[in-house]
């Protein structure tokens, strides 16, 4: 009975809650879910960074400067510089730059497009579903590494192209949860009523069943993030992602890191430290998200 | 169960021959060919002759839906053909690596399971306080973390603590040895890459024990369970963790196919010759047979992991099974 009068008057003190201001809404969501306001900090504290890059940053991130290879961290360089002299506390705050650009670039095509694919699929049915479901299994199937390879010996490599391996993979990941979602709606009276009414099919999956997946979509956009910047960081590493002189944290391993790790062990270390905390940050943003949108998994 | 059996059997078929046209049309749309590059590829001259007789040797002349054809009847009947860059069988050339790679997927699951199940259980009994805090900022580090990263701070630390505790800094061998030929050399160069991707394995597995057991502690004969005055250590562990697995079970069926040949950049920092090695090699050298040939092993396991995880589902699930 206790758990049941709790939840009554926690009912009566939201109520009102058009007259909160953003602070108030941001405390209460700060104190129900700590972790994914934490992460949130992380988000945006990176947007920062990467909007204000120029001002922020001491140096200059693609100008070698061989006077000063590899100098240890000190007062003048924080982190210290890699083998071309290049400031690497610089170069991660450009860097910020690369994986938000491929992370927002690589979810939002991805999640949008797979968005309309699955709620057109869930809304047709029938044989083009079970068609369009099978051509999703081929590209889940299909190995990431190969896609991106080919892309890259396709059209090179290049932030661009990196942005296309990665967002094909994403694509069937969303249709087949949104599609999910869809299949449920579809069986409510009111899209029956839309078409009796003659709407135009793409009018019906636009406007009166795209809203109604929002949740599923928001999370998976979210969770797309920061995977992107984790695909982006790894294909870089690799060599076929995103190319020099651009500052991007998967190539800054890859430059050297290695081979001078022993030596100077600063240029293998901040990298990584960055890719991590990034997605650290929105994984924890989008699984709070994850549990306020989804009544199955929200916390009683 | 014979109907749902058979339907989703005929299913795997458009998924695999989906796959075969998608890698054969991408390989080939990729300029250059394993002719070319064998020939001419340091840069020498090559007489167009014999680039011309190389193509010829290797039926890359013949018409494309020739060797189309050719590629999925291969497939069909288990013929993978020999790797156009070295000439030699292609199930030799992955005889030589399947071992490795198998053997790091297994100590990598291993790894994993020790760590999740444990702590995906206390972080769902212990909900919402700040042990379940830690553990979820543990796991979604695990998942944060790259683990080519992780392996490039693994072999560092190694290095700075032999050089500090012993003088002599050492490093994980180079050289693959068999577990049955040395298991202590063995060992010391896999339990490295094996714990790199094993964390993040696991923080995956951990996730979805816990949201798994936390969903099952809200089912009514879990409250029947305490009603009648069962401990609440045999109400975990008897009563819910046991209904809890099977979706973990299922992400770590998963996750293993997906070591198999998904540790391409593991492989890269640690030096290892194994699958993930083979494909990326494999694409470089325009080596049409190999990539055609790991592609849809790779898809097949994929297709096969899902559907053996959706009987044991509907086998285990009857409500599944009949809609």
């Amino acid at each position: 009975m206790a758990v049941v009068t709790e939840s009554i008057v926690e009912g009566k003190l939201e109520a009102p809650s058009e007259d909160k201001t953003w602070g108030e809404m941001a405390m209460k969501m700060t104190r129900k879910y700590p972790l994914g306001a934490f992460g949130a900090v992380i988000v945006v504290v990176m947007i920062f960074l990467a909007i204000f890059a120029n001002v922020i940053s001491p140096y200059d991130p693609e100008a070698n400067a061989f006077e000063f290879m590899l100098t240890a961290p000190d007062g003048q360089f924080w982190m210290g510089t890699d083998q071309f002299g290049r400031d690497i506390l610089t170069r991660i705050i450009y860097g910020s730059r690369t994986a938000l650009f491929v992370g927002f670039s690589c979810a939002i095509i991805g999640a949008s497009v797979g968005l309309v694919l699955g709620v057109g699929s869930a809304y047709f049915g029938g044989r083009f579903d079970l068609f369009f479901q099978r051509v999703m299994d081929v590209f889940m199937a299909f190995p990431l590494i190969i896609m991106a390879l080919a892309v890259v010996s396709i059209f090179g490599t290049g932030t661009q192209n990196v942005i296309i391996a990665i967002t094909i993979p994403f694509i069937p990941r969303c249709a087949r949860v949104v599609r999910s979602s869809a299949l449920a709606i579809r069986e409510i009276p009111y899209v029956d009523a839309a078409r009796a009414l003659g709407f135009t099919h793409s009018r019906i999956i636009l406007r009166h069943m795209v809203p109604n997946v929002m949740a599923p979509f928001l999370i998976m956009l979210t969770a797309f993030v920061g995977q992107a910047i984790l695909l982006e960081a790894s294909l870089s590493y690799l060599g076929l992602g995103v190319q020099e002189p651009t500052p991007a944290w998967g190539l800054m391993l890859q430059g050297g890191a290695e081979e001078y790790a022993e030596s100077a062990p600063w240029v293998a270390i901040w990298p990584g430290v960055a890719i991590s905390l990034a997605v650290f940050g929105f994984n924890l943003f989008g699984d709070a998200l994850r549990d306020a949108l989804d009544p199955k998994l929200r916390q009683q | 169960m014979y109907k749902y059996i058979a339907k989703r059997i005929l299913l795997m078929i458009p998924t695999l021959i989906g796959a075969a046209v998608l890698v054969f049309f991408l390989l080939r749309i990729i300029p250059g060919d394993v002719c070319e590059l064998r020939l001419a590829g340091t840069g020498l001259y090559a007489d167009p002759a014999e680039i011309e007789l190389c193509r010829e040797n290797l039926g890359l002349n013949d018409h494309i839906m020739v060797q189309f054809a050719d590629f999925v009847i291969g497939f069909f009947i288990l013929d993978l053909g020999d790797s156009m860059w070295t000439g030699k069988p292609i199930t030799f050339e992955l005889g030589l690596r399947f071992q490795l790679s198998l053997q790091v997927a297994f100590m990598a699951t291993f790894v994993a399971v020790i760590i999740s199940i444990p702590l995906g259980v206390i972080s769902a009994v212990k909900q919402d306080t700040w042990i379940d805090y830690v553990v979820r900022c543990f796991s979604i580090f695990g998942i944060a973390i790259p683990s080519f990263w992780l392996g490039i701070m693994i072999i560092l630390g190694l290095l700075i603590i032999t050089q500090a505790w012993t003088g002599v800094p050492w490093m994980p061998p180079i050289e693959y040895v068999s577990p049955f030929e040395d298991l202590g050399a063995n060992l010391a160069q896999l339990i490295w890459p094996a714990v790199a991707t094993g964390y993040r394995y696991s923080a995956v597995a951990t996730r979805m024990t816990r949201s798994a057991l936390l969903e099952v502690l809200r089912e009514d004969y879990i409250r029947t369970a305490r009603a009648k005055g069962l401990l609440e250590k045999l109400v975990i562990n008897r009563h819910a963790l046991k209904n809890s697995l099977l979706p973990v079970v299922t992400i770590i069926g998963i996750e293993f196919a997906f070591l198999m040949g998904g540790l391409v950049v593991t492989e890269q920092v640690f030096n290892l010759n194994g699958l993930g090695k083979l494909f990326v090699e494999s694409v470089l050298n325009n080596d049409y047979n190999l990539t055609q040939a790991l592609v849809m092993i790779v898809v097949m396991v994929f297709v096969v992991t899902n559907f053996v995880v959706d009987l044991f589902y509907a086998w285990l699930d009857p409500r599944i099974r009949y809609s």
